[in-house]
Formats: structure tokens, C-alpha cells, sequence
């Protein structure tokens, strides 16, 4: 690795945390991912990402901005990067994964406050996040209530926060207003870029974050195989990178790495033994490095084959038409993509349980684990009417709560291996 | 044959063997700060032929000696079916964890609650509440159920309900009615996790806190159900992990 000490300075990180939080990251990534066995040649694209993801990466964002093109940080599959890629821009998902800095996240947030937004304030606050600092714009969102308020908090420590409102119902007025929302924030890409949409900008940025979609839509049917050829961990990095990387080079190294697990498929090979019980996973988002749960799960004899989240199924399964010839038509296309994200902070929310029924069969799954992250008031909220419905139905669900700390993970494993011989007997 | 259970829970360590569906052996010890040395001279002389283990240090013995384990919740499924073949609910209270656990019409568990990650509502927070109060578990117990009326409390937290519970006393309230308080606040934590995922009938009741007289009144009281208690509720998650290799 090449040394970007000075890169990181001059992004203002505090260079003593930070290299504290690579350790970590490194010998977690080490222990987490390294030593899974049988994975995928094509998993090395991937390894690299990650052992350069506050390097390499930083410093392509740096390149582009010395090219006049900005930088914009999110922390919600509800903000389009088709749009910012229409100003030529970049967009990058900000760290919100890991329990970093809390203590002085606590200061200035309650405590009763969940661990993504915790982690998201504690990065800032250390200056710890390259991305974050690199970020020439920061998108917030009005998702659950507990962004929507710490966006007023965050607002004096980053230079331009800009806020996007988002309907909670699926009403006619709920789509114009996400529309409208998404003009609006047209308006401020151009603004910020100093460069127009056009319809052909924007239909060139449709397009190649519909090609990104469709890469890891074919992972996840990849995964339906038993064995399955790739597990679960590695599949959810991939949807963790999905967020970071160049979204060109990212298509073709997923597209790659399906190429291979076709090829096992055919075979018939895997990382587990076939018949190792399938589970799916469905709930809150897991953002880089929260690796916690999937972790205790695969190695307790139980492989993952699919994620209904935003860093997951919710975050990719829907295209985006390009009929149209304007750019109004196209924001049009993208409202009416965008508008079927079923995140929990929509009342009433049928269509999520729904397809995780429809995910559960598709993947042969045999069980559902409903995660929620303490203090997530929509997911926990939706939770138990969500494991009503699916034991009503005869899909065995396991509902957790948990949070980035390492403390409840025997209580977790008691949990998982419970329900794994719920699965397994006769 | 003979089968060995080796139940290594948070506060004390249990062991089973049983032979042509019998039990054979029975024998706890309190979990030191060396569980694994507990475990040990608790198996020194013991015959038998395999032995599970389950609980908290399940794998702790695993890395000792070549022995398949199994969840404690599940050692508590089939284990109580040693006991009772009727109660398809069951209420384990133990040092650190409460688990509900509903089995379906052949017995295979179904669904499972747990505590959170913290000791409130546990064996261990009766221990501390008791010595908080100046009793014995025994002591303990007797005092709540001579209490006429409860004492409110509101903390479940451990840390919090001790300076509770000193507050309260400092105040002058009766022992004996603080005692009381604290039972029912754990009976009606239990019952809230039983009633969210169990069928009705009899309630299977095991682990340490089962031995608690007052616990046990309150609950029959408060769930409006029957009681059953194994004669010795420490041992079933180790009869159940004897039982799941035979």
C-alpha cells in the first residue's frame, strides 16, 4: 500500500485515530473475511477494494475533484446517483458501520440514539472519515425521525449539508412531493457542479447505475444454488462496496465474479457443503464495517443467501425506465423507480413483507432472521407484525435486536444456533 | 449405554447422566472463575459413554474435549420433556438469561424469547437485590411471600433497582415489602415474554429461580396457569443435552 499519510492530512483527518481505525479494520477484515474458505477467485477484486478503500479510492476522488468534478456523500439508497452522476459527480455512501468514537458522538446526540447515526457523528467528529471529509456536498434525508433530527446537529460540522425531504405514505401526493424533492435536488447538483443535465447526461448516468443493479441482481439469483457458491459475508461486501467504488470498474468486477460462481454452479461446488441451512436476512441496513451478525451466523453451520435491505435487495432490485426525451421525463422515470423502495419509514408498508416471502422462495431459504439495530424505531416498530405474517405463513422467523457492540454477540450465537435446530430437526 | 449432559450455565454447573431412559447421576457445582476446572471435578469418576454440553460455556469445553454441543434453548426443549410430556411452554429463569420457549404437538421446539443483553429480570438480579436488603435467597424469598403489600419498583436495571432498593429502605419502607416488589417485577417481565410467544396449559418452569417459592406463587397468580416445577429445575438444560444424543 502506497502511503497517503499526506493525502489524509491534507483532508484534515486526525491521522492518530484514523490509523487506529484502519488496525482494526485490517485485522477484522483479516479474521472476518480472509479466513473463510473456498471463496471466489473473483472475491480478490473485492479484498483489494477494501485493503485501499481510505487509499486508492480517496485518492481517485481527489483526482476527480482536481477536475472540477464534485464529490457528493450520502447515507440513503433514497438519493439518486443517477442525478449526481448526470453533473459528472461522484457519489460515495458515508461511514456509519462502525462503533468508532461514540464517546464524544454521546455528547452532542441522546444515547438512546441508534448505532448507524452514532457511528456517523462519531466518524465526523474524529475526523476519521476520508469520504465524509472529501465530500463536497453532504445529502441528508428526512427518513426516520432520528436522521431527520441529527441533520440539524450535523449541519454546522460539515461546509454544505443539503437536506432532501421524503413523503411517508404511498399517495399520489407522496410521489409528486419525491419528485419534486428530486428536482430540487437537480437544481442543487447543477448549482454545486456549475454543469446543466441534459437529458442525455441523465440518461447516460440511468443507464450505467441501472447496469450496476443488474450485476448484483445477478449475484443475488447466483445465490439461490445449493451449495451456494458464494457466502454470504462475501455477498454482502459486495453490496457494501456497491456504495464506494467506480460504478463502471464495480459492474465489470461483479459481472466477473458471476462468470465464476456460474461456472461453479454448473459444477455443483460451494463454501459450504450442500443441504448447510439456508438463511436470508431482512431488516436494517449493514453498513462497511458491520459484519457482526452475518459473522456469527456463517460460522455457526448456517450460510446467508440473501439480504432484504438497503444494503442489499432493497437497494437494487427496481430499474429505471429511460423512455422519455426530456430530462422532466426522465426525473419521472427515476421518482416512479425510486418511489417503490419499501423502507420501513413508510406507513403502511405491505409490499416489504411481501417480498421477503417472495425473496425466501426464490432463494430457498429456510428460515428469515429480522434484524433491527436497538433504537431503530420504524424497523423494530415493523418487526413484529412483520414475524407475525411470515409464521402465520409457515416461514420460521427469528427476530434480533442488537446494536455495533461486541458484548451481546454469545447471546447472539445462543439465539442463532437456537434457531438453526429449529430449522434442522427430523 | 450411558449419556452425559454437561450444562456449564453462568452461575452454577450442571451434570447429568442417563441411562435406559433413567437418570443416573445428577451433580451441580457453583461456576467459578475456572468453569472449566468446575466442569472437570464435576465429571472426575462419572460413567459414561458420550457427554453433550450446552450452556454458556458450551464451547469452552468443546475445545477440551471432543464432544458435540447444543443451544441451551434447545437442551431446554427436550429436556423438559424428561419431566412432563403435557407442557408445550416453558419458563426458564437462570443466572444471567430468562428464556421462553413454546414447543409445538410433538415437543420440537417452535419459538424462543430471551432477555435482552443485560441481567435484569434474572437469578443473578435476585441476588443482588437479596443482598441489597440484607437476606439470604431463602431468607429472601420467605420475606416476600409474609409481605402483605408490594413496594413499587421501577427500575429493572440492575445497577439502577439496587440504589433503588437502598433509597427505598433508607426511606423506611419494610423489608419484607420491598422484597415482594422486586418478585413481582420480575414475574411480570417472565410473564410478558411467555405470553408473546406461548400456547396456553401448564408452564413448564425450570432453572435456578424456579427454586424460589415466592416466584413461583406469583406466577401461577399471574398467568392464571398451572405451574410445573421438575424437582430439581437446575438440571433439565443437562438432562436435555444427555437426552439429545441418545
Amino acid at each position: 500500500m502506497s502511503d497517503y499519510t499526506q493525502m489524509w492530512s491534507d483532508l484534515g483527518l486526525d491521522l492518530k485515530g484514523h490509523d487506529a481505525l484502519l488496525s482494526i479494520l485490517g485485522s477484522a477484515y483479516a479474521d472476518i473475511f480472509l479466513s473463510q474458505k473456498n471463496r471466489p477467485e473473483g472475491m480478490k477484486y473485492f479484498d483489494f477494494v477494501m485493503s485501499e478503500v481510505h487509499g486508492l479510492r480517496i485518492k481517485e476522488l481527489m483526482d476527480a475533484k482536481a477536475q472540477g468534478r464534485k464529490v457528493i456523500g450520502s447515507y440513503c439508497v433514497f438519493v439518486p446517483e443517477e442525478l449526481i452522476l448526470a453533473v459528472d459527480g461522484v457519489s460515495v455512501g458515508l461511514c456509519a458501520g462502525a462503533e468508532f468514537n461514540f464517546e464524544s458522538a454521546e455528547e452532542v446526540l441522546p444515547r438512546n440514539t441508534c448505532s448507524l447515526i452514532k457511528s456517523a457523528f462519531g466518524f465526523k467528529l474524529g475526523k476519521i472519515c476520508p469520504y465524509l471529509e472529501a465530500s463536497d456536498v453532504v445529502v441528508g434525508e428526512n427518513t426516520c425521525d432520528g436522521k431527520k433530527k441529527s441533520y440539524e446537529i450535523l449541519d454546522p460540522l460539515v461546509k454544505d449539508l443539503y437536506v432532501m425531504d421524503l413523503p411517508q405514505m404511498k399517495s399520489e401526493s407522496g410521489r409528486a412531493m419525491l419528485k419534486e424533492e428530486y428536482r430540487k435536488f437537480a437544481a442543487k447538483l447543477e448549482k454545486a457542479s456549475g454543469k446543466k443535465i441534459t437529458a442525455e447526461s441523465l440518461k447516460k448516468g440511468i443507464d450505467i447505475v441501472n447496469a450496476k443493479r443488474k450485476a448484483v441482481k445477478r449475484l443475488t439469483e447466483l445465490r439461490s444454488a445449493d451449495p451456494a457458491p458464494i457466502s454470504g459475508l462475501d455477498a454482502l461486501l459486495v453490496n457494501q462496496v456497491f456504495f464506494y467504488d467506480d460504478p463502471v470498474r464495480f459492474t465489470e468486477s461483479v459481472n466477473k465474479l458471476c462468470d465464476e460462481l456460474e461456472e461453479r454452479v454448473k459444477k455443483g461446488t460451494g463454501v459450504f457443503p450442500k443441504g448447510t441451512t439456508r438463511l436470508m436476512i431482512s431488516g436494517c441496513p449493514m453498513a462497511v464495517p458491520n459484519w457482526k451478525l452475518p459473522w456469527i451466523i456463517e460460522t455457526s453451520n448456517a450460510v446467508i443467501v440473501g439480504e432484504e435491505s438497503c444494503v442489499g435487495e432493497r437497494g437494487v432490485r427496481w430499474m429505471t425506465d429511460t423512455k422519455g426525451k426530456t430530462v422532466d421525463d426522465l426525473i419521472d422515470m427515476l421518482t416512479d423507480r425510486y418511489f417503490q423502495i419499501d423502507c420501513a419509514v413508510f406507513t403502511p408498508n405491505p409490499s416489504r413483507v411481501d417480498y421477503v416471502k417472495e425473496m425466501k422462495k426464490k432463494l430457498n431459504a429456510k428460515g428469515i432472521v429480522h434484524y433491527s439495530l436497538q433504537f431503530c424505531q420504524p424497523y423494530i416498530m415493523e418487526s413484529g407484525p412483520v414475524e407475525k405474517e411470515l409464521e402465520k405463513t409457515g416461514m420460521p422467523t427469528l427476530r434480533l435486536e442488537t446494536d455495533y457492540s461486541q458484548e451481546d454477540a454469545g447471546q447472539l450465537k445462543t439465539r442463532i444456533e437456537a434457531f438453526i435446530e429449529r430449522l434442522n430437526r427430523k | 449405554m450411558r449419556y452425559a449432559g454437561l450444562d456449564i450455565g453462568s452461575r452454577t454447573v450442571k451434570l447429568a447422566v442417563i441411562e435406559g431412559g433413567e437418570l443416573a447421576l445428577s451433580r451441580k457445582s457453583v461456576t467459578s472463575h475456572d468453569p472449566l476446572e468446575t466442569a472437570r471435578s464435576l465429571m472426575k469418576d462419572a460413567e459414561f459413554d458420550t457427554v453433550t454440553a450446552t450452556g454458556y460455556g458450551r464451547y469452552l469445553i468443546q475445545g477440551h474435549l471432543e464432544c458435540p454441543v447444543i443451544s441451551e434453548i434447545k437442551a431446554f426443549a427436550v429436556g423438559s420433556r424428561f419431566f412432563s410430556s403435557e407442557c408445550r411452554s416453558i419458563l426458564d429463569i437462570g443466572g444471567q438469561d430468562t428464556k421462553a420457549i413454546s414447543l409445538d404437538e410433538e415437543g420440537n421446539m417452535s419459538k424462543f424469547e430471551m432477555n435482552d443483553k443485560c441481567a435484569a429480570g434474572t437469578g443473578r438480579f435476585l441476588e443482588v437485590m437479596a443482598t441489597a436488603l440484607g437476606f439470604t435467597l431463602e431468607e429472601f424469598s420467605a420475606a416476600a411471600l409474609s409481605a402483605e403489600k408490594a413496594v413499587k419498583i421501577n427500575s429493572m436495571c440492575t445497577v439502577f433497582a439496587e440504589s433503588e432498593v437502598i433509597s427505598l429502605t433508607s426511606q423506611g419502607a419494610a423489608r419484607n415489602e420491598v422484597a415482594l416488589g422486586i418478585h413481582r417485577a420480575i414475574v411480570s417481565r417472565s410473564v410478558a415474554l411467555l405470553r408473546r410467544i406461548t400456547p396456553p396449559g401448564a408452564v413448564f418452569f425450570a432453572g435456578g429461580v424456579a427454586l424460589n417459592e415466592c416466584m413461583k406463587t406469583l406466577l401461577e397468580g399471574e398467568l392464571g396457569r398451572t405451574l410445573f416445577v421438575p424437582p430439581d429445575p437446575q438440571i433439565v438444560g443437562a438432562i436435555g443435552a444427555a437426552l439429545s444424543n441418545t
